[in-house]
Formats: structure tokens, sequence, C-alpha cells
């Protein structure tokens, strides 16, 4: 009972410390921020791993389940590098986990199919809480 | 038989989708957690050679939950059958992993807590640490199950994604709560997918869906005498395969590195996942 104790104070002990928010997880460095996507405009097979890894949160057909929807203009106004790095680096405090465990050809597939969601102009991002709310604010470079 | 029925609900519960990719791994830990809200499933049998005794047949169930993006809790119920000698439940363990960094970088730290109730019956090898040896597994079971001890295990996680490989480091202290020495141990894997690019077709036996790999791993001695000197280390190619609807199979062909080592041991791995677990059952909204 003593040991349980002891593991439950340390696991919440390290908890606290690492479930503080960084700031700036917002923001994708520069280089994340790139146009162009490795993996192309074929969605084909972004859309098969996206109903594999992300449809459970964010619905099959983006517009959210328990994660938020995909289809806002936020999504829609992202790099890919940008939505790449959300995905790589998921937002941990937030609820996204981090899918740095695909492989980087992967993720650029799933960003592909995202990519070329179309936006739903009834959802806008201050609504809710939204994976995309922390994507950087600027447009999408050309 | 209430565990049985346990198991098999937990094994059927029927999955709407899969999710994470499995590490292939059994006994090195990487940076991924599991996804918040989601139960795996596992049940890892392994076979097992023994010299002065009868071979066995070791297993742990696993149910391993995502508590938060960033904590994967875990409780594990481990047994074991040898040859000639008897069936015994051998105790539970309880693990927690904390990613204490909130993004990715080079190389991942991940703390490792786990509190482990388990009788010197125990051979599921999971880790090895200061000086379990082979010797030790030959005792009788009538010898060993009586004698359990209750021991915090913690581990330093250290892993880093390059060029679509996995290459993890663990570094193992375990300590026994009723006091002794501390007990330390390694292992290190390096595993890839066989395809970095999914196929745009649906399928199941395809290189993307399966991951290969090597892990070694062994004990180091303890505070009282740190070093290699009777200790076990053991190599293992590792081979997970994905199946469709979060189902993962993994083997591992498993060879004594010395003589304190078994010499041969065959892990198997079954794991099942359940998405959004947590919603299902009311723990999360």
């Amino acid at each position: 009972m003593r040991g349980v104790l002891a593991l439950t104070c340390a696991v919440w002990a390290t908890a606290c410390v690492g479930g503080h928010r960084i700031d700036g997880l917002a923001r994708a460095p520069e280089p994340m921020s790139a146009d162009s996507n490795p993996a192309g405009s074929d969605t084909r097979a972004g859309e098969k791993l996206y109903a594999r890894h992300c449809a459970e949160c964010h619905g099959g057909d983006g517009r959210g389940r328990t994660g938020p929807s995909l289809r806002t203009a936020r999504v829609r106004g992202a790099s890919p590098g940008q939505l790449f790095w959300m995905l790589t680096n998921g937002d941990l405090r937030g609820g996204m986990p981090s899918w740095s465990h695909l492989p980087a050809a992967r993720r650029w597939q799933i960003v592909a199919y995202v990519s070329a969601l179309e936006a739903d102009p009834a959802i806008t991002p201050p609504e809710r809480r939204s994976t995309a709310a922390a994507l950087p604010v600027s447009p999408r470079p050309r | 038989l209430k565990l049985k029925f346990i198991f098999i609900f937990m094994f059927f519960l029927p999955s709407a989708r899969a999710a994470a990719q499995e590490r292939p791994f059994f006994i090195t830990y990487d940076h991924a957690l599991e996804e918040p809200g989601s139960l795996e499933t596992a049940l890892n049998p392994a076979l097992g050679t023994q010299r002065g005794g009868g071979g066995f047949l070791s297993w742990w169930a696993e149910f391993e939950y995502g508590a938060k993006a960033w904590w994967t809790t875990a409780a594990y119920l481990n047994g074991q059958r040898t040859r000639r000698d008897s069936t015994v439940f051998t105790g539970f363990r309880w693990e927690n992993r904390i990613r204490p960094l909130m993004l990715e970088h080079r190389v991942n730290p991940v703390i490792y807590l786990e509190l482990e109730r388990l009788s010197e019956a125990d051979k599921t090898l999971v880790p090895v640490v200061g000086h379990d040896i082979e010797a030790e597994h030959a005792e009788p079971n009538e010898a060993t199950s009586g004698e359990r001890e209750t021991e915090l295990e913690a581990r330093l996680i250290l892993s880093s994604r390059l060029e679509g490989w996995t290459i993890a480091e663990n570094l193992v202290f375990e300590r026994s709560l009723e006091g002794g020495p501390w007990e330390f141990g390694y292992s290190f894997g390096l595993s890839r997918p066989l395809a970095l690019a999914a196929s745009p077709a649906r399928c199941s036996v395809c290189p993307e869906n399966f991951v290969a790999g090597i892990e070694v791993y062994g004990g180091l001695g303890d505070t009282g005498s740190f070093g290699l000197k009777k200790t076990a280390h053991y190599l293992a190619p590792v081979l997970a395969w994905e199946l469709p609807r979060g189902a993962t199979l993994r083997v591992s062909p498993t060879f004594g590195l010395n003589g304190n080592s078994h010499r041969f041991v065959l892990r198997f791995g079954a794991a099942f996942e359940i998405p959004s677990f947590g919603r299902r059952v009311g723990l999360v909204r």
C-alpha cells in the first residue's frame, strides 16, 4: 500500500512538471512553413491513413468527433509544413498525441489529404477548441 | 474462470478503427505513448529453454490506457507454466510512462515508473536487471512462488526518429521496497517499417504493415557489484505485423548471449486496440 501511494505521488509530481504547456507550442518553426508537400497532391494514400489514424477523433468526414473539425478556414489556410509540424508534435497538453512514430512519408500523405478537405463555412475556429487554432495565424505562403 | 472471461471480452470487443503503429519491441520502450482514451489489450507469451530444469511458457497480459497524450498507464498480470512442474500466477505490475517534454526533439526522454509485486517464480524476463540469470529459474515453482516482493522500477527512456528508423535506449533501475540494493539493466532497440510510405490500396500483407527491428537487453549488476559479472544478456530480432481493425501480431526469437542467459526464448505478442475506450466507459467525456 505504501508503494502504491509512493508511486501515485511520483507519477503526479512528474505529471505536474511534464504537463506544463510550453509557450510557443503553437508556432511552427520557419523551416516547417514550407508550402510544398513531398507527397504531392495525391490524396488516396492519405485518405487511407486518415481513416486509420485520425478519423476516430476528427470524424470520417473531418468535421470533428471527440477532436475538433479539420474543415476550418484555419486548417485550409495552413501550409503543408505547418500541418506536418502539428501532426509530428501533436498538442500533448491539449489532448492530441504526437504522430512522430509514423514515418515522415506517411505524415506528408496525411497532410495531403487534410489539406484537400474543403472548409466548412458553418464552423469557425473561435467557437470550438481546435487543433487548428494552435496553428500560426499567418496566411498561407505562396 | 472470471479472468478468462475478462480476457475473452477484452480481446474480442469490436473496434471501430485501428489507431497507433505498434512498437515491435517486447522489452524496449520508445517515446510513443498510447492515444488518450484508447485501451490496448495484449497477451505476450514466451517459450523458453531451461538448463537444469523444465522448459517454460511464461506470459503477461497487458492493459495499457492513454490517460493523457503525455501519460500512459498500464496494468500487467504475469504467469508461467513450467514443464514437469506447475502453472502459477506470478503477480502484477502497474506501469506509468510520462513525456516531460511537449515537443519532439532529436532525443526524446520519457520517465517510466512501475510498481510490481511479483514472485520469484516469474519468468517473463521483463526486464532483465541486476543478476537475473538462468540458474535462478531452475528452481521448482513450489519453492519460488511463495516468495513475493514489492519492487519499484524506474527507467529513463531515450528515443529518436531518424529517416524512418526508431532508435531507443532504456536505462533500468529496480529496487525492492523491503530493502536491498538498486539493480540495474539496459535495453536498446532499433526498428524500421519495411515501407515508409503507404500505398493507396487497402492491404493486409504489404510491407507498410510490417515493422522489423532488433533489440538487445541485459543486466548490469547492482549497487554492490556493478558490471557485467554474473549477468545475463539477450539479442532479439523483432517483427510486428499490423492487421486491420487495430490488431497487431509480434514475434521475437531471442538468443542468450552468454552462459548466464537462457539459450533461447521465443516471444509472441497479440495486441488489440480499442479506440475511445475511455469515452465508451465514461472515463472521459
